[in-house]
């Protein structure tokens, strides 16, 4: 078990492609740490730089005190699980989660009692001797699990590995990777790119978009207090509403009023308070980000002046536990290099860049009696508004600023 | 990259749905189920007495006296089965010169066969998965020579060999089948390797494989079937191979093809040893093919990256 750290590791495919860029991650020992990101940035070849699978073409990686920039993956003494698995087709369970430890010339009896050990923690004892081809899906997974354990490696590195799994196993096999690594206590680098399973798993989440580091941080604090449009719309499902808005003075109080089209919302004072840079956008146009956890029925809720957005309901979405209602107000999108980004991941073709209106999503309590194409009244809990920077798409907080939040700071 | 990642894309929709694969498959799977019904495992039967029946016609005649074959067919002993006699096989015993005809075929074929494997296999690894500056350009090259007809290295290479004193020796015939083997036994192999899942190869280096080892270890016994198959098809082109003996083999050094072509030039003189010969140098393939044979198990990659 061992510290990892990355100190502005880069990598440039021979074709030009710049995969990663200038990435700084410091891994505590024993942390997990999950690394996400919509697919194609840079998080696969991220992790097979740690694994010593790609060159390092630029920066430094350290593995507990050693710099392993050249050193053979073989020596690196790390374990990988690959998305595909990668059994040995030819070789039996128990070989297959042993072949590392006879590779590295442990005794017989020795590969035995550990190959054994670790079964029995994946429940794999009954399948010693079977093929690959004969396992299910899961019971694959875990072999490819156990092969990553018996070794006792400095650290684990897990590429993806839920992701051909059905959704049910997933949460299942979820649950049982986070049991392991924290019995365990390994060093743990895994790589997703499902919001829901880098929340769950991870000590701390490292973001990445195009290859760039955008934010490392423990889940709560992602949520809360996203660095940037990308990382508040990708943390969170469904996802963060964006929308075009101003503000602008509130005449005598202290707090601020936020047009969003033809509607307006109070700003609360405490809010301006506690993030003083708002304070330089007023009078300015701003980018609005309001969680659909955050509203609520204002029938169901009672409703402050000033809290409240009127539309229409275009959809419901019954979930049992919750309701999903579509509606839209008159403030346009948000379009930044940012959502186009997210738009793409979500598989959309990108927003109409010019819409005069925005789809909004609320998540309502059950008991709420909204319908299709009735008037509806959504309760914003204003003091949990989210603000970036139209342009840019930093969030605005007061302090630390947000310049300084994209590169890594000290770890929980 | 992409290979990467569309082994993955590709599985959810492949994962079979047991007991409901019928409507979508294949051709040749549909064949197979139905093996087991009469009509095509009789048809099957016939296919394969129709194939039998020279060889069964040839191992026959080699057991009637010149006599008789002359007289009648082979299928004659049907009716006189006290016809057949193992004396074509005692005169090809007592016949030195095919007896020593038969050890040079075995002197040839083995070594020739055992070298292009190993070094192909070796090669087809280097091909396949290491980098090396001009790896791909070298590659093209054996690809290129796979179109060299062979006839236009007898006279060169006849001429290096008189200069480096090895014609009409074994030795030359070996090196003339390696060195004409080795393209395609190369280029069949390396694309059988490369299709061999990255991630395996990675996986074993993770686990601590050294290159020789991931090449002993994971690629060999994936590639057994590639390489049985490569080794019984080099096999037969070397037994069976008369040119290459023509032009670099002496008359000590003879193969079989050669001994048997020559003793049809005196035809009438030895003709007891020709069926008899004839058959002996069909049977060893033969034999070598069932011994391979069960290293041509299908879907040895089941179950590797899912
Ligand atoms: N071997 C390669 N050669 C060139 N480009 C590559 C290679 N592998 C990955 N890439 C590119 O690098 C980027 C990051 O890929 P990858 O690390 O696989 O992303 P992720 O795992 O986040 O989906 C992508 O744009 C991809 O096309
Ligand atoms: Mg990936």
């Amino acid at each position: 078990m061992a510290r990892v750290r990355l100190a502005g590791v880069g990598k440039t495919y021979p074709d030009g492609t710049s995969a990663v860029t200038d990435l700084d991650l410091d891994i505590a020992d024993g942390e997990f740490l999950v690394l996400v990101g919509p697919s194609g940035c840079g998080k696969t070849t991220a992790l097979r730089m740690v694994a010593g699978l790609e060159e390092i073409s630029s920066g430094t990686l350290t593995i507990g005190d050693r710099v392993v920039n050249r050193t053979p993956a073989r020596d690196r003494d790390v374990a990988m699980v690959f998305q595909s698995y990668a059994l040995y087709p030819h070789l039996s369970v128990r070989d297959n989660i042993g072949f590392g430890l006879q590779l590295r010339k442990v005794a017989k009896s020795e590969i035995k009692k550990r190959v054994e050990a670790a079964a029995e923690t994946l429940g794999l004892s009954e399948h010693l001797d079977r093929k690959p081809r004969n396992l299910s899906g899961g019971q694959r997974q875990r072999v490819a699990m156990g092969r990553a354990i018996v070794r006792d490696p400095q650290a684990f590195l897990m590429d993806e590995p839920l992701s051909n799994l059905d959704a049910k196993l997933r949460v299942q096999m979820r649950a049982e990777i986070s049991r392991i690594q924290r019995d365990l206590g390994v060093t743990t680098i895994y790589v997703t790119h499902d919001q829901v399973e880098a929340m769950t798993l991870g000590d701390r989440v490292a973001v990445m978009k195009k290859g760039v580091l955008q934010q490392v941080a423990s889940p709560q604090e992602l949520y809360d207090r996203p660095t940037n449009i990308f990382v508040a719309g990708f943390i969170g499902s469904p996802a963060m509403n964006l929308l075009q808005g101003s503000l602008e003075a509130d005449g005598d109080g202290d707090g601020a009023r936020l047009a969003l089209g033809d509607q307006t919302l109070a700003v609360p004072g405490p809010l301006l308070a506690e993030r003083p840079a708002l304070r330089g956008y007023i009078g300015r146009g701003v980018a609005v980000g309001i969680r659909p956890e955050d509203m609520e029925d204002a029938e169901l809720d009672g409703a402050r002046d000033g809290a409240v957005l009127d539309s229409t309901t275009e959809l419901v979405e019954a979930l049992g536990s919750e309701l999903l209602v579509h509606f839209r107000i008159t403030a346009a999108p948000v379009v930044t290099e940012d959502t186009k980004e997210l738009a793409r991941d979500a598989g959309a073709d990108g927003l109409p860049a010019e819409a005069a209106s925005s789809g909004l999503i609320a998540r309502f309590s059950p008991r709420s009696r909204t319908a299709i194409g009735h008037p509806v009244r959504v309760r914003v809990d204003t003091g949990r508004l989210y603000f970036f920077d139209p342009v840019t798409g930093a969030g605005i907080w007061g302090d630390p600023a947000p310049a300084q939040q994209q590169k890594e700071g000290t770890h929980a | 990259m992409s290979t990467r990642e569309d082994t993955a894309a590709v599985d959810p929709a492949a994962a079979p749905d047991p007991g409901q694969g019928a409507p979508q498959s294949s051709l040749a799977s549909r064949i197979v189920s139905r093996l087991g019904s009469g009509l095509l495992q009789a048809v099957l039967v016939l296919i394969a007495v129709f194939w039998l029946m020279p060889t069964l016609g040839l191992f026959i005649s080699s057991l009637r006296s010149p006599q008789d074959n002359s007289a009648s067919g082979w299928w004659a002993v049907l009716t006189e089965p006290s016809q057949l006699t193992l004396e074509n096989y005692a005169s090809l015993l007592d016949n030195e010169g095919f007896v020593a005809s038969f050890f040079n075929t075995v002197l040839i074929t083995v070594p020739s066969t055992v070298l292009i494997v190993v070094i192909a296999a070796l090669a087809a690894y280097a091909f396949a998965w290491l980098e090396f500056p001009g790896r791909d350009w070298l590659f093209l090259g054996v690809v290129g020579l796979l179109v060299v007809p062979l006839q236009v290295a007898l006279v060169p290479i006849a001429q290096i060999y008189g200069g480096l004193g090895i014609y009409g020796s074994i030795l030359g015939v070996v090196l003339f089948h390696v060195g004409y083997g080795l393209p395609f036994a190369i280029f069949l192999l390396r694309n059988f390797f490369a299709a061999i899942p990255r991630d395996l190869l990675e996986a074993a280096r993770m686990d601590g494989g050294r290159e020789f080892t991931i090449f002993r270890r994971v690629i060999l016994p994936l590639g057994g079937p590639a390489i049985a198959s490569l080794a019984i098809f080099q096999f037969l082109w070397v037994w069976n191979d008369l040119l290459v003996a023509l032009v670099f083999a002496d008359a000590q050094n003879q193969p079989m093809t050669k001994a048997l072509q020559s003793e049809m030039r005196q035809f009438g003189a030895n003709i007891d040893v020709i069926s008899s010969g004839a058959f002996l140098s069909m049977v060893v393939p033969l034999l070598v093919f069932f011994a391979f044979q069960r290293y041509f198990v299908q879907g040895v990659m089941a179950g590797a990256v899912k």
